[in-house]
């Protein structure tokens, strides 16, 4: 069985016969404990795994066959799985078995996706490098010195090893685009609002977005196709027509921002101009556009992300579920030691950064400042979308760094976001997908598009995995 | 941002730190508002503020009856109940 098999193959191997849906989860098991280094699960139900997959092998036989039945997929541990551990890889859920599945695992299973566990992630999605898990930190399987990236470092990783067939992710300012793009794999953030928020445990709530981690960009569309769609349970779900993941290409003008392009490190403009250049080979035109505000993004960003993830991690207070410090004398203890104790240094930096940014004397100076610039960087968007289709820019200024090169300096570690808090600001989808290699290492770069086009970047995604390899490459595989 | 700043920030936050510790945190967030002062330079002069990427309106559900949640599986995961109550230290003496 080949472990690198696309969602498309895996199917058609299930419908023919060539394998079962338990030898599938078998091989899929295995491969998760042979590879238990990489540290990229903190759950894999192995027993519910295996009774969904002679479930599959039923269906399968009685034809009730849906897109993913059968398919082994893991969720980032930031969605509520039903009687599994949900931890947000924080000490503060540590504890926390969901009583409830999130709408995103529940649409997935209704299209015949089996769970095969939940991965790693930076705690509460706050990270760029997956080090700042309560459960240790997840290593890049094309280097294992190297971060995998983040927060969905896990399901990045994951899928990059070939330890699942796709992964979900969530994206608040890049947490699905730039870990794919470090592991040389192909992640989707959708236009906010298109994948339900409803069970995904919130950070930042106007800028979080499930979406996928797969092996191609038609992965992503069939994974996209079974998520997406309007919730109830959701008042920010928006009503959209379902992504037409099937439709057919057409000459486009792509657009080039300096911004984006003028401050990249010499190997990566060579990487990332090859892509540009293939992408005219097929027919499409460059044409530069302009993102005066770009540069104010990352602060932009770590404003209000800080400012909504303060009012949303105020909830857990060691009363109705999570983690709970030993004898406390009085209520004002409890909520202090069990918040002291459950978050990391990371996310108690962020919560009092969000906190000064909303205190009383510093609201108008950060927070709604804040909010200003950030219609103007959506009203840059718009603008450049009256001269191009799609944008096209690096997702990440590097390649995969080294384990705790950035750990101690989060300024550093914040400027990693540069190229992907936009789009999040803006509630743009953007699509990371594999386009080159720099020193070993997978180099992707980013298609963002007008809100709901995840049509027009699905299908220039698939365009190009067609007529290049780099989605393909996998790391040498040190398990077989 | 000084010592009594950070002192106000984790109280209003409910959060407490090891002294060794705030240290590096004055540190950094020192250099943090240090990268958000940058939005000082950008001209935002009679700009709305942007609260929500689509600026829709929230939808709400119709106010209807709907199932309700089984409490004693949503009170399965505390840490401490009685008879269907959540229990905290005594608030009054």
């Amino acid at each position: 069985m080949n472990p690198y098999a696309s969602v498309t193959q895996l199917r058609s191997g299930l419908d023919n016969g060539d394998f079962s849906a338990d030898e599938l989860a078998h091989f899929y098991l295995d491969r998760i404990d042979a590879a238990e280094d990489l540290n990229c699960f903190i759950t894999v139900d192995a027993e519910g795994v295996l009774a969904a997959a002679k479930r599959a092998d039923k269906a399968i036989a009685d034809k009730r066959i849906g897109p993913l039945t059968g398919i082994p997929i893991a969720h980032k541990d930031i969605f509520c799985t039903r009687g599994l551990l949900t931890s947000c890889a924080s000490r503060m859920l540590n504890n926390f078995v969901a009583p409830y599945d999130a709408t995103v695992v529940d649409r997935l299973k209704r299209a015949g996706a089996i769970t095969i566990g939940k991965t790693n992630m930076d705690e509460f999605a706050m990270g760029s490098s997956n080090e700042t898990s309560f459960y240790g930190p997840v290593k890049n399987p094309w280097d294992r010195e190297c971060v995998p990236g983040g927060s969905s470092g896990g399901s990045a990783a994951a899928v990059a090893a070939g330890l699942a067939a796709a992964c979900t992710g969530s994206d608040t300012g890049g947490s699905i685009r730039q870990p794919a793009s470090f592991c040389g794999v192909t992640g989707l953030k959708p236009t906010y609002g298109r994948v339900s928020r409803y069970g995904m445990i919130a950070f930042a709530s106007s800028l979080d977005q499930g979406g996928p981690l797969a092996r191609s960009a038609s992965d992503a569309g069939t994974l996209l196709n079974a998520m997406e769609g309007y919730d109830p349970n959701d008042s920010t779900s928006a009503i959209a027509d379902p992504t037409d993941i099937f439709s057919s290409s057409r000459a486009l003008k792509i657009g080039i921002p300096s911004q984006y392009w003028n401050d990249l490190s010499p190997s990566l403009t060579k990487v990332l101009e090859e892509a540009r250049r293939t992408l005219e080979s097929l027919g499409h035109r460059a044409v530069p556009v302009e993102l005066p505000h770009t540069n104010a993004a990352t602060a932009v960003y770590y404003v209000i992300a800080g400012a909504e993830a303060s009012t949303n991690l105020s909830r857990y207070d060691g009363i109705r579920y999570g983690h709970r410090a030993a004898s406390p004398e009085n209520l004002e203890d409890l909520y202090q030691f069990s918040r002291s104790e459950g978050f990391g240094s990371e996310v108690k930096r962020r919560i009092l950064t969000g906190t000064y940014a909303l205190s009383v004397g510093y609201y108008d100076a950060y927070y709604l400042k804040a909010q200003q610039i950030r219609r103007l960087i959506r009203q840059d968007f718009l603008d450049a979308f009256g001269e191009a289709d799609v944008i096209l820019t690096p997702v990440s200024p590097s390649t995969a760094f080294k384990r705790e090169a950035l750990i101690e300096d989060p300024i550093s570690m914040y400027q990693q976001d540069i190229y992907t808090t936009p789009a999040s600001l803006a509630g743009l989808p953007a699509l990371s997908l594999p386009c080159g290699v720099s020193d070993q290492m997978p180099v992707g770069m980013q298609f963002i598009g007008p809100h709901f086009g995840e049509s027009l970047l699905l299908t220039l995604g698939r365009e190009y995995q067609s007529e290049t390899d780099w989605h393909a490459l996998h790391p040498a595989d040190n398990h077989d | 941002m000084d010592q009594q700043t950070i002192d106000k920030l984790l109280s209003l936050s409910r959060l407490s730190l090891l002294p060794d510790d705030r240290e590096k945190l004055l540190r950094d967030l020192s250099s943090i508002v240090g990268l958000v002062d940058f939005m000082r330079s950008i001209d935002t002069e009679g700009v709305e503020p942007l609260a929500h990427p689509l600026e829709v309106t929230q939808r709400l559900r119709p106010d209807e009856p709907d199932t309700s949640f089984d409490q004693e599986h949503y009170q399965a995961i505390a840490p401490q109940i009685r008879d269907g109550l959540y229990l905290v230290p005594r608030v009054v003496e």
